[in-house]
């Protein structure tokens, strides 16, 4: 197991270190330069000079592109903001929580709540409940976030003003972004878990439970959630990743200090370093997040266990099966 | 004589295709979501005859118009017909998540039917690029391309597209490994046939049912991930009337004329489930050993 996640961590290394060279390359290769942007038409030639030389634009892309990956390994340091100059760390660290708990907050709503209604609708295939279930899981997936957002302002923040419209002051201020995105979200988990309890709910090994007069309870969370568990933890894993960058949007509309508004105000100030950290801290933060998850597989399920036991390789390979 | 005819008919075997035509034209909420497409594609295909002025006509004097009999979706901050900048914004919102989706699937099953065919290092060489796109969410990486490559329509498409390229590629990968490995491959090599060939006439015709499904909802998801950009500023600019554009330049209006934002919202998610409709019709007619 340790030996597993040790790979891993050292799997994500050329993963992350690619996603530094496209996000790099992606910007070298944008046309115009930088600082005539960020200095505006008037400035001379040697301001413009002396800016490339500030930000070390003259270099190679070679040089470039190590000098950043070694500030971040080394010191943790994604460089200057071309917008203020400001050193970028700071800025997304001191925002960086806030997001990070919208998206935990969110998942935890679309999980909890997708999961339970994916179980009832499979319980009760073809009922009333699942016609409805369905609905919600097929509307949930159609209608864009930043939208359902706005209505769900109109409706609780503007008509029954229950809630606060915007800004982000203590947990009244956290259940209107993080339930409008976490109820979309519980559609597809709801779909998944439908999905992949129908697949075992008429396995060998559930008769059998019911023949040996187990409760339809046990028979349910034992039995049959049990081995359906793995497609459900893997859509806990794109889940998070969907609603990380959701909360970036929904941001915007409820005025969120996080790293959403930073991103979209880099994004307008052309400040390419900014956007650039920002990408790369959700990509880690992604990675991680999937590995938590794999190595929770194990948790869940004995014959992953059993996998990995026997060699890291075959795990992978189980995994792609079952999920 | 006709009776035996018909009785001729039915019993004779039907292909794979027409089992699963039948299949998805017997789906009711499938058929549903299908009309639904098909009225708002004629709708604003038939822009031109609706709204002759055109969306760009200004009437400062009829601004903030609630809808009524002469502007039935009423009129924007500048007096602008909403009904016309609604279908007119169609136009472009259908034309980028398809093209979308087809720059997507283009590359990716390419991508996807080379690695899988090859195998090896060059599998492992694109899997491994693939990856690197996969580690950021799509819409992050769409926002990264488009934010660099500048606004207008032919750059969210292109941001769009490539940040969908990865699951295409894994879409096609998967089922190819298993039919590479089938008899009518051998066959086909045995004949001398070429690689170009044997991946195009032989393996994706067998592979086309998860790729046509994964279409079906990309459409969908292009037309979201359009919508978002435009939201965030970027993607589509003013005055295209594309859909999010409409509510982004809408959304500062919310409280007092709700209308202007709920009207472009209601298309999209009209549009966009009806497309998830077809597209589990689809899914479910093409794969029936799902249990949905």
């Amino acid at each position: 197991m340790g030996r597993y996640i040790l790979k891993r961590l050292l799997m994500m290394i050329p993963v992350l270190l690619s996603v530094v060279l496209l996000i790099f390359i992606l910007q070298f290769i944008t046309p115009g330069d930088p600082a005539k942007l960020q200095l505006g038409t008037d400035a001379t030639n040697e301001e413009i000079e002396n800016w490339h030389e500030k930000y070390g634009l003259n270099d190679p892309f070679a040089v470039q592109f190590t000098r950043y990956v070694w500030g971040i390994v080394s010191r943790g340091d994604f460089g200057n903001s071309w917008r203020n100059g400001q050193p970028i760390t700071q800025e997304i660290i001191s925002r960086w929580p806030t997001t990070f708990l919208l998206a935990i907050l969110t998942t935890l709503v679309s999980v909890i709540s997708g999961t339970l209604l994916g179980i009832y609708a499979a319980l009760h295939r073809g009922s009333l409940g699942d016609a409805i279930a369905r609905v919600i899981g097929i509307l949930g997936i159609s209608l864009p976030n930043f939208w359902f957002a706005l209505m769900m302002i109109l409706l609780f923040a503007v008509r029954l003003q229950w809630l606060p419209v915007s800004g982000f002051y203590g947990p009244l201020y956290w259940i209107l972004p993080a339930g409008t995105l976490g109820v979309l979200g519980a559609s597809s988990q709801m779909r998944i878990t439908r999905s992949a309890m129908l697949d075992n709910i008429n396995a060998d090994f559930v008769r059998t439970a019911r023949a040996k007069g187990q409760e339809e309870r046990v028979i349910t969370y034992h039995h049959i959630l049990r081995n359906a568990l793995i497609p459900i933890l893997t859509n806990v894993g794109s889940r998070f990743a969907q609603n990380l960058t959701g909360t970036m949007i929904l941001e915007q509309i409820f005025a969120i200090p996080g790293i959403g508004t930073l991103m979209v105000l880099a994004i307008n100030k052309r400040d390419y370093p900014q956007l650039r950290a920002s990408v790369i801290l959700v990509a880690a933060t992604v990675s991680v997040v999937n590995l938590l998850i794999d190595i929770a597989y194990a948790a869940a399920d004995p014959r992953v266990k059993a996998t990995f036991k026997s060699s890291s390789g075959n795990f992978l390979k189980f995994k792609k099966r079952a999920g | 004589m006709k009776q035996k005819e018909t009785a001729v008919y039915t019993t004779k075997k039907r292909s794979m295709m027409q089992e699963s035509m039948h299949r998805l034209v017997k789906n009711k909420t499938a058929m549903a979501g299908l009309i639904v497409l098909l009225i708002v594609i004629t709708l604003c295909a038939l822009a031109g005859f609706i709204c002759p002025e055109g969306y760009d006509k200004q009437d400062i004097m009829n601004k903030f118009i609630s809808p009524c009999a002469e502007y039935p979706l009423g009129t924007d901050n500048l007096g602008r017909s909403m009904l016309a900048r609604v279908l007119y914004g169609g136009r472009y919102s259908l034309f980028i998540g398809l093209a979308a989706t087809i720059v997507a699937a283009g590359i990716g099953i390419i991508m996807g039917s080379v690695a899988a065919f090859y195998g090896g290092l060059v599998d492992n060489l694109i899997m491994r690029f693939l990856d690197a796109f996969n580690a950021i969410p799509d819409l992050l990486l769409a926002i990264a391309i488009s934010s660099v490559m500048g606004g207008g329509v032919l750059n969210a498409i292109l941001a769009i597209g490539i940040s969908s390229v990865p699951a295409y590629a894994r879409t096609a990968r998967g089922p190819i490994l298993a039919v590479k490995e089938q008899e009518f491959v051998e066959a086909a090599r045995a004949l001398d046939a070429r690689d170009r060939r044997i991946i195009f006439r032989h393996i994706l015709p067998n592979v086309l049912s998860p790729i046509i499904v994964h279409v079906s909802t990309g459409i969908s998801g292009g037309i979201i991930t359009a919508a978002a950009l435009s939201f965030l500023g970027l993607g589509v600019q003013a005055p295209t009337p594309e859909w999010g554009a409409l509510l982004s330049a809408s959304r500062q209006y919310i409280r007092e004329y709700p209308y202007l934002v709920t009207v472009p919202g209601v298309c999209i998610a009209m549009v966009v489930l009806a497309m998830n409709l077809f597209g589990d019709g689809l899914r479910d007619a093409l794969d029936p050993k799902l249990k949905y």
